[in-house]
């Protein structure tokens, strides 16, 4: 028996080894260029990170090749989960890497996109953050860009949201410990909050907390005004189940994570009152909102990754601008290889269903001063677009 | 015992191996492109390699039940990357974004690694006054607990100035910036990590065998007899750990240097959970038990069974095979090693030249059950 | 009153998951007490009860998901112990152990299969689920329903261990283990009754945990379960009384902390409870002192 199940693992071994040299040496076939999805598909963000390779699929589904120096290109996504991870980051990176990819886009967290930065840069391969908001990102790391805007500019709009629209005096601030999309961005708010003479109270939560009681009994035992978390939505869940469960009277605001129809469907017929700040709002581009809901809507998987309904949320809208943003930098550079992106991208310029795309030279952050503002309908279970914000 | 028992001729041929081993390695490194994931998982093979059989010193050879190396990895890392980390960097704020950073000095490579080790050790001292005088599950959950409380600390925001709060540590001298002594020519990274950890390995297995690692083996086996022979429990079994911890600095510090970035919240008790299967699955007590099977667990884990991961790879229309396939297959693996192979792969026992070449005349001990079962004319009842 | 208008949320919390915990805890203790295992798994068969919920629930009326929930749960504990810790018990301690944590990790990969990784969010339950006004206080039903349930569970579940055959050779199994055997006991079936108690009173625990924190990830046993653990022993493990005293004052301890805003600290501090207690009184608030046999 026991020398039987040795045979049989060795076996599944050998056989593992066998499809993985297979699929090795099958390579690359003629005139395919690969491009890179590093984003979660499990852990905290598994949800947001679905919704933004939602935005690629339908991208490349509707072009699915590319021109590059005069000859057709089939473009091979390779998607690779990070498990919204640091720690898997590298390794993930590394498989897209070995995989041999052009140019690489992703990830939703902008923690995950640090930690497989350095992997990229390492290999030489581009890659475009999509909606990491933190600049840490692509500060020092040249071959890490973004198409989205930073979250210095996007605590700045919620903190000027909090202070002038609602004329909260205190807010509570309330990130994960270690993480760095909600620990940049509630910084940045509290830089101009403070700036703009108010007041806050600044709590973590560690990894893997799922009772928020307390965060709410301390805010609302602070009296603050106004519940800033800009946290993952799979937390949002459960602030918001809380807040309502302690009648807490106080609006919530939070970052880009939000604008999910998660978070809809965890408020809806809640009594609560949730604004966000967002890339994109739905119905600014009409064409855009009716072929991709009809696409999602003709694939069973497709409804279940966007959360089963077809709410388009601002990630995916980014992603489908990112993948087209992709094939004009191939363009521009006329080859595959990654140098040649990579000296491509720079001056690379599209005009993306979110808006213009350009990039600055310096970090090769995304040109944009302009954050669209959603609020919560609980009754219907949808995003009312209020005035967007433009700074500078 | 066993090498003690080698001939000199085997110890040569070990010497060869070895060098043979560094050779490939470097021609390898020097010609395969940088990025193949063979050296992703040949450098983390190695760091855990080094870190399993630490762990191994303290649960396989010592008999103390520890699960506090994650958190000793956490303080390798932590301290590796602090000293390292360039003083321009430190300054500016790319890293230390929201604090000042406090340590206004960088070192070297090599004795930061070392500095990592040391202070590992010197937290597992402090630690091992207290709880090694524990027994089994209570040693093992008290160590939990301390990991835990590292990470805590670690994390805290009053520790900001030093470890950066929880946020991200980076730009550190991670494998790229290793330069040959001297010169400004890049040193293979794999090989690097196969010479610190070949090293630490050594220094263990030296170690072992000498008369430390026979009061260590005493005090497994049996803990009143040792004392009575003369072995003091205490001051053995905190030598032990407080030296497992020295290399499991070392090899958290490796691992900094491996991905480029580290942050506390990785160092969590899954860490260690997955670092004692490693060592189960390759025999409580071996050596090289450790090494073969952490090689095979990052193998697995990172790159053979990714196939199992992708729905395009999915026969007959099933819909079996999607992300996290890998991982049930994997742990149903573990299960079966746990509950059917328990000695693991090598059991107690080490690799052995001796060994091997009575395997090559008898593979899988066929040719001796045969002659058993010509020799009863009856049924064999294996060990199965 | 203002003082305490401030802190009865926490205080109220902290009861409700002490109440969670304490049904947990007593699976570690009574699996403990007999087999002298941390049983590393069953904070993940908490989580699994959770995901059976939600999985059941989606396509069956409450009232028939629930039962059937509970009579999964206990199947799976049941199948746990003949599978993995079974063919283990002439082995040494640390290699049952290791086929606890095993489980563990095959529990969280299968959970993570199914659900794709994401969090699901556990359904509503109609009443428990309501919000209740305590002294200015709003909450959940659900957490004053926590304690009365657990003290109820409790009680009875010591009437079941004082007074019945199963529960005497439980307790006879427990306070050792070869003699017991030998006087006749089928340790084997007193085991699995050990396991089917655990299994179901996590179950419960997980009905009302997840009632509370309405969301269930692959990883979400692993913390609620160390501390359970942490809880059996702080209260003197096999004692199940102790269990429960000491999952009610980490809960509450851990809310407190909380609102101190020591949050970095809130599990670490679980911990060092765990340590100190280990240094001070190994055998816990109300363990029985342990002679060691040589």
């Amino acid at each position: 028996m026991k020398k039987l199940i040795a045979v049989i693992l060795a076996l599944v071994m050998v056989l593992a080894l066998a499809a993985c040299g297979a699929s090795g040496s099958s390579g690359k076939a003629e005139n395919t260029v690969t491009i890179g999805v590093f984003e979660p598909a499990s852990g905290d963000n598994g949800a947001g990170g679905k919704q933004e390779t939602l935005g690629v699929q339908y991208a490349n589904s509707v072009q699915p090749t590319v021109e590059i120096g005069g000859k057709t290109y089939n473009v091979v996504v390779k998607y690779v989960d990070n498990e919204s991870s640091n720690d898997k980051a590298p390794s993930a990176a590394a498989e897209l890497v070995n995989a041999g990819c052009s140019i690489v886009l992703g990830s939703y967290g902008s923690g995950v996109s640090i930690a497989g930065g350095p992997t990229f840069e390492e290999a030489g391969i581009p890659a475009v953050g999509i909606t990491c908001t933190n600049p840490q990102v692509t500060e020092g790391n040249r071959y890490y860009f973004r198409i989205c805007f930073l979250d210095p500019f996007q605590g700045t709009v919620l903190a000027n949201y909090a202070f002038n629209e609602l004329g909260v005096k205190k807010a509570y601030c309330l990130n994960k410990l270690g993480d760095d999309y909600s620990g940049g961005l509630v910084n940045y708010f509290i830089e101009a909050f403070e700036g703009l003479g108010g007041e806050c109270v600044h709590e973590e939560f560690p990894d893997g907390n799922s009772d928020f009681t307390s965060y709410v009994a301390n805010a609302k035992a602070a009296d603050c005004g106004v519940f800033f978390s800009p946290v993952s939505t799979e937390a949002a869940q459960l602030i918001i189940d809380q807040v309502v469960a302690q009648g807490a009277s106080f609006p919530l605001l939070a970052g880009d994570t939000w604008d999910s129809n998660v978070i809809l469907q965890a408020a809806k017929g809640k009594d609560v009152k949730i604004t966000v700040t967002t890339f994109y709002p739905e119905g600014a581009n009409a064409d855009f909102d009716n072929n991709i809901k009809k696409w999602i809507n003709g694939n069973a998987t497709n409804l279940a990754n966007n959360g089963g309904d077809d709410t388009v949320a601002a990630v995916t809208a980014m992603g489908y601008d990112a993948y087209f943003f992709a094939l004009a930098a191939l363009q521009k550079a006329g080859s595959t290889e990654p140098a040649k992106v990579m000296d491509a991208i720079w001056n690379t310029e599209i005009e993306g269903v979110t808006g213009p795309i350009a990039l600055e030279q310096t970090n090769g952050d995304a040109i944009r001063n302009t954050a669209f503002v959603k609020q919560a309908d609980t009754a219907s279970g949808t995003w009312i677009a209020l005035d967007p914000v433009t700074i500078g | 015992m066993e090498l003690r028992k080698n001939t000199k001729k085997d110890g040569l041929l070990t010497a060869a191996a070895l060098i043979l081993l560094f050779a490939v390695l470097l021609t390898m490194e020097l010609t395969m492109k940088s990025t193949s994931i063979l050296f992703t998982v040949l450098k983390k093979g190695v760091i855990y390699a080094l870190v399993a059989v630490s762990m191994n010193l303290l649960n396989g050879f010592t008999g103390l039940f520890s699960l506090g190396q994650a958190g000793f990895m956490l303080i390798g890392a932590y301290t590796y990357a602090i000293l390292t980390m360039p003083v321009a960097v430190k300054l500016s704020d790319s890293v230390y974004k929201y604090y000042d950073c406090a340590i206004g000095f960088e070192l070297g490579i090599l004795p930061s690694l070392i500095l990592a080790g040391l202070i590992a050790a010197f937290f597992a001292a402090l630690i091992g006054l207290p709880v090694l005088r524990l027994k089994s599950d209570y040693l093992a959950i008290a160590t939990l607990g301390f990991a835990e409380i590292l990470r805590a600390f670690f994390q805290w925001d009053a520790m900001g100035p030093v470890t950066n709060g929880a946020n991200v540590m980076r730009q550190y001298k991670d494998l790229t910036k290793l330069r040959i002594p001297f010169t400004d020519i890049r040193f293979p990274p794999t090989l690097f990590c196969f010479l610190v950890s070949g090293v630490c390995i050594a220094i263990i297995v030296l170690l072992i065998n000498s008369s430390y690692g026979r009061a260590f083996k005493a005090i497994r086996d049996d803990e009143i007899a040792a004392e009575a022979m003369g072995i003091n429990l205490f001051k053995h079994k905190e030598m032990s750990f407080v030296i497992s911890s020295f290399f499991a600095g070392i090899s958290g510090a490796l691992l900094a240097m491996f991905q480029y970035t580290v942050q506390a919240a990785q160092f969590k008790s899954a860490m260690t959970y997955e670092i004692l299967l490693i060592v189960v699955i390759g025999g409580i007590g071996s050596v090289t038990g450790s090494c073969i099977a952490s090689f095979l667990f990052i193998a697995c884990n990172e790159w053979w069974l990714r196939f199992l991961d992708e729905s395009s790879n999915n026969i007959l229309g099933l819909n079996i095979l999607r992300s996290g396939f890998r991982k049930v297959v994997f742990s149903i693996v573990i299960m079966i090693i746990v509950l059917f192979f328990s000695k693991g792969i090598m059991g107690e026992r080490e690799f052995s030249w001796a060994r091997l070449r009575a395997f090559f005349r008898d593979p899988f001990g066929l040719r001796s059950r045969r002659a058993r079962k010509a020799a009863t004319g009856g049924e064999v009842n294996g060990n199965g | 009153m203002q003082f305490l208008q401030n802190s009865l949320p926490y205080l109220l919390a902290g009861i409700s998951v002490g109440g969670q915990y304490a049904l947990i805890a007593i699976g570690y203790t009574m699996v403990y007490g007999i087999l002298r295992l941390i049983n590393f798994a069953h904070g993940d068969v908490f989580m699994a009860a959770g995901m059976f919920m939600v999985f059941l629930s989606a396509s069956l009326p409450l009232g028939l998901a629930i039962p059937l929930v509970l009579i999964i749960t206990v199947v799976l504990g049941f199948l746990i112990e003949r599978i993995a810790y079974k063919p283990l018990r002439s082995a040494p301690r640390m290699s049952v152990m290791i086929s606890a944590i095993g489980v563990s990790y095959l529990l969280q990969n299968c959970a993570l299969y199914f659900t794709g990784g994401l969090a699901k969010v556990y359904p509503q339950l109609p009443w428990l689920s309501d919000t209740v006004s305590v002294f200015g206080a709003v909450t959940k039903r659900v957490t004053l329903i926590t304690p009365v349930l657990t003290i109820v569970l409790v009680a009875a579940l010591s009437l079941f261990i004082k007074h019945t055959k199963i529960g005497m050779a439980m307790r006879a199994v427990s306070k050792d283990f070869e003699t017991a055997r030998l006087m006749g006991i089928k340790v084997n079936t007193v085991i699995s009754v050990t396991f089917v108690i655990g299994s179901l009173l996590a179950a419960v625990g997980s009905l009302l945990y997840f009632t509370n924190y309405a969301s269930v990830t692959p990883t979400s046993g692993g913390m609620p379960g160390l501390k359970c653990f942490v809880a059996a022993v702080f209260g003197g493990i096999g004692s199940i009384p102790g269990a429960v005293i000491g999952a009610f004052i980490i809960g509450i301890a851990e809310n407190i902390i909380k609102g101190l805003g020591w949050t970095t600290f809130s599990d670490a501090f679980t911990f060092a409870l765990l340590i100190v207690i280990l240094l001070v009184k190994p055998t816990g608030l109300f363990g029985e002192k342990a002679t060691d046999k040589v």
